[in-house]
């Protein structure tokens, strides 16, 4: 046990995802929408991915939990605490080893009470200890026992939360992975479902935060990793995100950044490049100020001040 | 000619809504007044109904009882509304066997450099919905509501789902085209900062009308 | 910042390789198609008396003369069985027709005008299927007198519940859409969006349900007509040669059921291939496997 202890809960390395698609007739193409991406996660951290939509968030999650749709070709290598995690792996953790939260009560089942869902299945011997720990459960995420009774539809947006969060960590669980779990929350809520994430960290839990809400993420996350049209442009610590960013490495992390509205709400010009039309090089260069000819070439991930950055300006 | 700061813009009059008979009432009692070229925030808890509110007041709902009034008059039934709306999630409002083009000239013909404006490039008009991401969607669906007709804007939740910096590339041209025409907002968000940056003032909607609990 | 169309693309990978669904998918219909042509336009070409009465040739074996035999009159089976799969096909072709006919005025009313229309549909919807399916098309049948006429009537007048079912639900989901309501409050009216966003919807789903339909009505034409309640004796249909073959099977003329029943186990699964097929490729979520 003691040796699991140490390795990380998560290993993604030189992940690429990507899609068959129809185009016109009967022409049938590959897709790439995840380049070589990698990634730790470690026991008792929170490791957060940004990104703009389309940037492969989502996919990078569903690929981790083996739910992406008949299409999608996965390569790569995916560890769960050393082991590799391939689809019967999958198959066999999800659920109990590995948690996933969804981004909203649609992926609940709308026809029966959540207190049910969120005691899920289990063998009838064990009935007794997953009520005790159903108990638990509820109290911790401060869920009334009448809130068993209701239906998904029911809940208001912070309660459903907190449904969402409670029916992930009735097994034991060591990895939590949440997709979006702050869009459409007030800001206490927002702030409180971090808190809840911190809390599971605490305990020895990796948790996989995927968001756009970078301002919440650095709160709680120990790493940001910052991803762009399916690459990752820099991985860093998340208190380099603190303040106005100039600790940052990357230029559109740095953009990133001051886009928010409390940070001179200033957006840089253009959009994220379709997945079918990538520019070669550095996917960014299209919009970046510090643009050369060079950044036409290949750009290597590599290690700087503690963080990794995908470009070659970054100092 | 109006002065556009203090026409009498859009008002909600006692309404009142909810789904179905015998079902609870969502919105009771609700007034509001906001100017015609007015930005005015609308904050609140999730599930009191801001949603519905903005459903109402662009004409995709009937209230149940009371009314909506554009410049004093009750919303056009057919014809292209005055009042129109952008929603949280924009490849729910586009129809997926549309190609874009089509899906932005359903209502107008925007113009070539309306749309630089809005950041839409031309190689985005032959894709599919499902090949663009969520903010160059998003342009789409505001770029298609800002016709001519258009004198005020409901925005509900619209960059939510968004990152910051498509959320500021947005905001930015939504702004810039308000200021522009005297169009009126009415922004729907969970982010104070934002609505601070946006508005002239927010109304937070518990305190609108009475409740019976929620 | 042009980055469309200057042949910088790497993201897209052509794939060459095995054949991928779509071209399978085309292919089983066109087989299904050419197949259904086939058996329909023999079976007008095919003259009596290929399969007249022969008392010279009882019950003869499979051979290169009669391919599939003979019967206890002589008469030669597979020009019988051609015939008689023609007739099949033909009784399909109406049952479909008419079927979804019906299935689309009434699913369309229920979905569009709602409340008591709806209720209505949906009650005769409930008590067509609420009623085993064999036994409404023989009590049809048999009120309208059996024959030719009855089973037209029968096959034609059950097929459309499902198809009905199916064409509401689209219909009443994609008029709650978002974009069909913002069509609305953007000045179009309801024939536009009816026309630009409802049919192209519902054409698909539609017209899965019917090629989908077509095998049921033609096992169930058989099935009437084995019956009894069907086809007089005299016409060459499937389900009257196979009822025939009965009496004969004991006595170890077996060709008499096995290739009659062959053709038509064909025409079946290829029409449900092809469906099947369509249905996965009009899916959105497997339509790119």
């Amino acid at each position: 046990m003691e040796g699991q202890k140490n390795k990380p809960v998560l290993e993604v390395e030189d992940l690429c995802i990507s899609f068959e698609m129809y185009g016109k007739g009967l022409e049938k193409y590959r897709l790439e929408m995840v380049h070589h991406l990698s990634l730790t996660v470690n026991p008792g951290e929170i490791v957060a991915v940004v990104g703009a939509s389309g940037s492969g968030k989502s996919l990078l999650a569903h690929a981790i939990l083996g739910i992406l749709p008949g299409n999608a070709k996965v390569e790569g290598r995916l560890a769960f605490c050393g082991q590799c995690l391939d689809s019967a792996a999958q198959q066999k953790l999800r659920g109990r080893d590995i948690a996933f939260i969804p981004q909203s009560v649609e992926y609940l089942d709308p026809l029966m009470k959540v207190g049910k869902q969120v005691l899920g299945t289990g063998a009838r011997r064990e009935k007794k200890q997953r009520m005790a720990r159903w108990k638990q459960v509820f109290a911790r995420y401060r869920l009334e026992e009448s809130v068993a009774g209701l239906y998904p539809c029911q809940l208001s947006g912070g309660m459903a939360r907190r449904v969402l969060i409670a029916g992930a960590v009735m097994e034991p669980v060591k990895l939590v992975v949440a997709d979006e779990p702050t869009p459409g929350l007030s800001e206490t809520l927002a702030k409180e479902t971090m808190e809840n994430f911190r809390e599971l960290a605490a305990e020895g839990c990796g948790v996989l935060l995927i968001t756009h809400d970078i301002d919440l993420a650095f709160q709680v996350a120990a790493r940001i990793a910052v991803l762009y049209a399916g690459s990752v442009m820099e991985i860093a610590p998340a208190d380099d995100f603190s303040g106005d960013g100039s600790a940052l490495r990357h230029p559109y992390s740095k953009a990133f950044l001051q886009a928010l509205p409390q940070n001179g709400f200033c957006p840089i010009a253009g959009s994220q490049p379709y997945a079918g039309n990538l520019p070669p090089g550095c996917l960014f260069a299209g919009r970046c100020p510090k643009r050369t000819d060079a950044c036409a070439g290949k750009v290597e991930m590599r290690t700087l001040r503690g963080g990794e950055v995908r470009c070659i300006y970054a100092e | 000619m109006q002065n556009k700061k203090t026409g009498p813009g859009l008002e909600a009059r006692g309404v009142c809504f909810r789904y179905g008979k015998g079902a609870p009432w969502v919105l009771k009692d609700v007034n509001i007044k906001i100017g015609a070229g007015e930005r005015v925030a609308l904050t609140g808890p999730s599930g009191y109904g801001k949603t519905t509110l903005a459903r109402i007041l662009a004409g995709y709902e009937t209230p149940v009882q009371g009314e909506v009034l554009w410049e004093g008059r009750p919303l056009p039934k057919t014809g292209c509304c005055p009042v129109q709306m952008v929603s949280q999630h924009p490849e729910r409002a586009v129809n997926p066997r549309w190609k874009m083009e089509k899906t932005l000239r359903e209502c107008w013909e925007p113009d070539g450099p309306f749309l630089q404006k809005m950041g839409i490039e031309q190689a985005w008009m032959k894709r599919w919905p499902i090949e663009l991401s969520g903010g160059e969607l998003q342009r789409f669906c505001i770029a298609r509501m800002l016709g001519p007709q258009t004198k005020f804007l409901v925005c509900d939740e619209i960059t939510t789902m968004l990152d910051v910096i498509t959320q500021a590339q947005i905001w930015r041209v939504i702004l810039e085209e308000a200021k522009s025409r005297g169009m009126g907002l009415l922004v729907i968000t969970h982010n104070l900062a934002l609505a601070g940056k946006v508005c002239d003032r927010a109304v937070e909607l518990p305190k609108l009308g009475r409740w019976q609990g929620a | 910042m042009d980055k469309a169309g200057d042949g910088m693309a790497t993201g897209k990978k052509k794939m060459g390789g095995f054949w991928n669904r779509r071209q399978k998918t085309l292919c089983s219909i066109g087989f299904a198609a050419a197949y259904l042509l086939l058996a329909l336009l023999a079976g007008l070409l095919v003259s009596p008396e290929s399969y007249g009465v022969d008392y010279g040739a009882k019950f003869l074996a499979p051979c290169f003369a009669h391919p599939f035999g003979t019967d206890e009159m002589g008469r030669d089976m597979f020009f019988r069985s051609v015939k008689g799969l023609s007739n099949s096909i033909g009784i399909g072709v109406l049952a479909s027709a008419a079927s979804s006919v019906i299935a689309l005025a009434f699913g369309v009313t229920a979905a569009v005008k709602g409340g008591i229309a709806d209720r209505f549909v949906n009650w005769c919807v409930d008590l067509c299927m609420g009623i085993p399916h064999l036994i409404l098309l023989v009590l049809i049948s048999f009120m309208m007198g059996r024959g030719q006429k009855g089973v037209m009537a029968a096959v034609a007048l059950t097929h459309w519940p499902e198809l009905t079912r199916l064409v509401r639900a689209e219909v009443l989901q994609i008029r709650s859409a978002q974009y069909v309501q913002a069509s609305y409050r953007m000045g179009k009216t309801r024939m536009w969006a009816a026309w630009h966003h409802m049919v192209p919807q519902v054409l698909p789903v539609y017209l899965i349900g019917v090629v989908l339909l077509f095998p049921h009505a033609i096992m169930h034409e058989a099935a009437v007509t084995f019956l009894g309640f069907g086809f007089p004796p005299e016409v060459p249909a499937i389900g009257v040669i196979l009822s025939e073959s009965m009496k004969h099977i004991a006595a170890g003329n077996w060709w008499l059921a096995v290739f009659p029943g062959l053709l038509l186990l064909l025409a079946v699964m290829l029409f449900d291939v092809a469906g099947e097929n369509l249905k996965r490729l009009w899916n959105p979520n497997s339509g790119n496997e």
